[in-house]
């Protein structure tokens, strides 16, 4: 099996899904071409053409509303936010327009939409190139949120997001578009929207994680094994719909559970998934739901020794874990 | 009413019949004496609110009359009952999304009234928040460019949300792409309570069409068929592939914003009276008593059927049902919601 980046497959995926299907157009800023600031959509332009892959004027209001307009009328658009730092100006037309048209038009109308966005820092970034910015939309009922951590999952669910009829808002972690590499088959296969994957089966505590993070929790479970301690790893993949299945099964399992977020602390999507966890597990519970996260200030600061004591990281979810495995 | 495609002298300057124009008549007078009931219904305590297009009706019909209907788009927004009745909602349409019944087609009773949309004409459903929906009309022409589908989108706001940054991102795409969408900007000269000066640096919305590399043009919104060659004219450039054109009609708006406004708070009692003079609906029906079309016995019948439609349409959506709580989780998501499910306003037979 072909081994790939993150970057690599979702370009694939991109590609594959535009040679199957007419109607899909990829829009953005930068993504003609040059193939986008990342190179997610490098040659699809050269195969594609101007019809289908469509450079953008820096007006990401306009990049979500004409993709919601143009979902009405038979095209199923791929639309990229640069940085989901600059999602915010779209912010209105992915709350109150995309998210809600099929609710509010009792399903006359729907959304078939896929909007990614690379987030995440790490990457000497600062405060307007590293946000996470998933807990604004996880919010709101009508969108769907996937953050993919490998490229087999990245490809499989970018396939399932396109063909969805629901808006969907697809977060790579831009740290991990050349640093992660895995296998990623050729054929035509899809990962499905809304259920995690245990990617290190453990007995002793769970670790709720996606994105890097799921990357990083893995690390904390090898060195936490050398420990004696048996780390069970639940890479999310879609954060909405939740898998409270697979989160809540393996709570039960282990009894103790660990939330890793990159994304500040307060009010962050793990908090979500601990109230989930403190509702429906309470009686299986050892120990008190714990989150690793990004700390409560605005941003990611640049310098990379402010980078570093912002970022979550091995060390900080093994010391987590080493602490509730305590219990 | 007439049947033969006859044709006077008024109707020829337009390039139109007398079916047309009584056709067009009826449509401004349908509109406004649903708006007026409306009024009457939400003061008796039978509708919660009531957003009114009262003064934008001539405009509406005119610049929607030249469209494809159920071909070509429509973007509308809360003043719209004249145009998406003119795209072909029915009364009954209209009435049941006052009452919010299980079966308005516009929402099924979620949304407040105001709020219009039918997937069977091409009217897309809107949000409060405003000219968003200039972007949704921008994507639906560029999918039709795209897709060689000869459609054009007509998007509808009044020169309040004209401010807003949506428009400018929207027609500085249609400007590069030359798609064929149309903007009309109903500037009846109130941002609710705000007056246009205080709204826009600018007297007329529509010089900042060039900014866009597009038509503005300026029209009498208070004249019927000058909306409607305009509009037609600017759906013809868009459907040759020219691009689009921002339309400006100077309209009034003749009762207060809303149902829960008091525009004398703002509106002198000399404007609210001299606006009166700019009443689309006596206006049209003078032209067309002038040029022979709409004889006395026309009139009568129209008002007639006119009357009868919206008393008609009240008793229909008095008896409908509310919506069920249990249907409240559905369609959040396409998987929500029986897999058969079919809409309510679609298994019902919709008189007109």
């Amino acid at each position: 099996m072909p081994t790939k980046t993150l970057i690599e497959a979702i370009r694939e995926g991109l590609a594959d899904e535009m040679r199957r299907d007419e109607a899909i157009v990829v829009l953005g800023e930068d993504v003609g071409v040059k193939g986008g600031v990342f190179l997610a959509t490098d040659g699809l332009h050269a195969e594609f053409g101007d019809d289908r892959v469509i450079d953008t004027p820096l007006t990401e209001s306009m990049i979500v509303g004409v993709s919601i307009g143009a979902s009405q009328n038979g095209l199923r658009p791929v639309a990229e936010i640069q940085f989901a730092d600059f999602i915010t100006p779209a912010f209105n037309q992915i709350v109150q327009e995309a998210a809600r048209l099929r609710y509010r038009s009792n399903n006359a109308f729907g959304c078939p939409i896929t909007i990614r966005a690379p987030f995440g820092g790490g990457v000497h970034g600062a405060l307007y190139h590293s946000q996470s910015v998933e807990a604004f939309f996880t919010h709101v009922p009508g969108l769907k949120v996937v953050v993919p951590s490998t490229p087999y999952d990245a490809k499989g669910l970018l396939r399932s997001a396109i063909r969805d009829d629901d808006p969907v808002l697809f977060f790579e972690h831009k740290k991990m578009y050349r640093s992660v590499r895995g296998d990623v088959p050729d054929g035509d296969y899809t990962v499905p929207l809304g259920k995690a994957a245990i990617v290190h089966p453990g007995s002793q505590v769970s670790v709720i994680a996606y994105g890097l993070m799921a990357h990083y929790a893995l690390e904390a479970a090898d060195r936490m094994a050398e420990e004696g301690v048996s780390v069970e790893v639940v890479d999310l993949r879609t954060l909405r719909p939740l898998d409270k299945e697979t989160v809540l099964d393996s709570v039960r399992r282990t009894g103790k559970c660990l939330i890793v977020y990159e994304d500040n602390r307060f009010g962050g999507y793990g908090a979500e998934v601990a109230a989930i966890v403190a509702e429906e597990a309470f009686d299986y519970l050892d120990g008190p739901v714990m989150r690793v996260a990004g700390p409560d200030v605005p941003a990611v600061p640049y310098n990379h020794v402010l980078e570093e004591w912002f970022m979550p990281n091995p060390d900080k979810i093994a010391g987590a874990v080493r602490r509730l495995a305590a219990y | 009413m007439v049947t033969e495609r006859k044709v006077s002298a008024l109707a020829g300057e337009y390039g139109l019949t007398d079916v047309d124009l009584l056709a067009m008549y009826r449509l401004v007078a349908l509109a406004r004496s649903i708006d007026e009931r409306l009024w009457v219904l939400n003061r008796a305590g039978r509708i919660p609110f009531v957003i009114s297009g009262q003064g934008h009706e001539g405009a509406q019909v005119g610049v929607t009359y030249p469209m494809r209907h159920g071909t070509d788009w429509l973007c509308p927004y809360y003043r719209s009952i004249a145009a998406c009745m003119t795209a072909g909602m029915s009364a009954r349409d209209i009435v049941t999304a006052q009452y919010a019944t299980a079966n308005d087609p516009s929402s099924g009773g979620r949304q407040m009234p105001g709020h219009y949309a039918h997937a069977d004409y091409n009217i897309l459903s809107v949000s409060s928040p405003v000219a968003t929906q200039i972007l949704h009309a921008a994507g639906i022409a560029l999918a039709a460019r795209i897709r060689h589908t000869d459609q054009v989108a007509m998007a509808y706001m009044g020169e309040g949300s004209s401010n807003q940054g949506d428009v400018h991102e929207a027609l500085n795409f249609v400007g590069i792409h030359k798609l064929p969408m149309i903007l009309i900007v109903e500037n009846n000269g109130y941002a609710i309570s705000v007056p246009a000066s205080k709204e826009s640096a600018v007297e007329d919305i529509a010089v900042r069409a060039a900014g866009y590399a597009m038509p503005g043009v300026v029209v009498d919104g208070t004249d019927v068929l000058a909306c409607y060659r305009v509009a037609r004219e600017a759906i013809e450039r868009a459907r040759a592939g020219e691009g689009g054109t921002l339309i400006e009609a100077k309209v009034t708006r003749l009762t207060a914003h809303s149902s829960d406004d008091q525009q004398t708070k703002y509106r002198s009692a000399e404007e609210l009276e001299a606006e009166k003079a700019r009443d689309p609906l006596p206006r049209f029906r003078a032209q067309l008593q002038d040029a022979g079309v709409l004889t006395d016995a026309r009139l009568e019948a129209i008002s007639a059927d006119v009357a009868t439609t919206v008393d008609e349409a009240t008793q229909y959506a008095e008896a409908e049902p509310d919506p069920d709580p249990a249907t409240a989780t559905w369609w959040v998501y396409h998987e929500d919601g029986p897999a058969d499910w079919i809409a309510p306003w679609k298994r019902e037979h919709r008189a007109d």
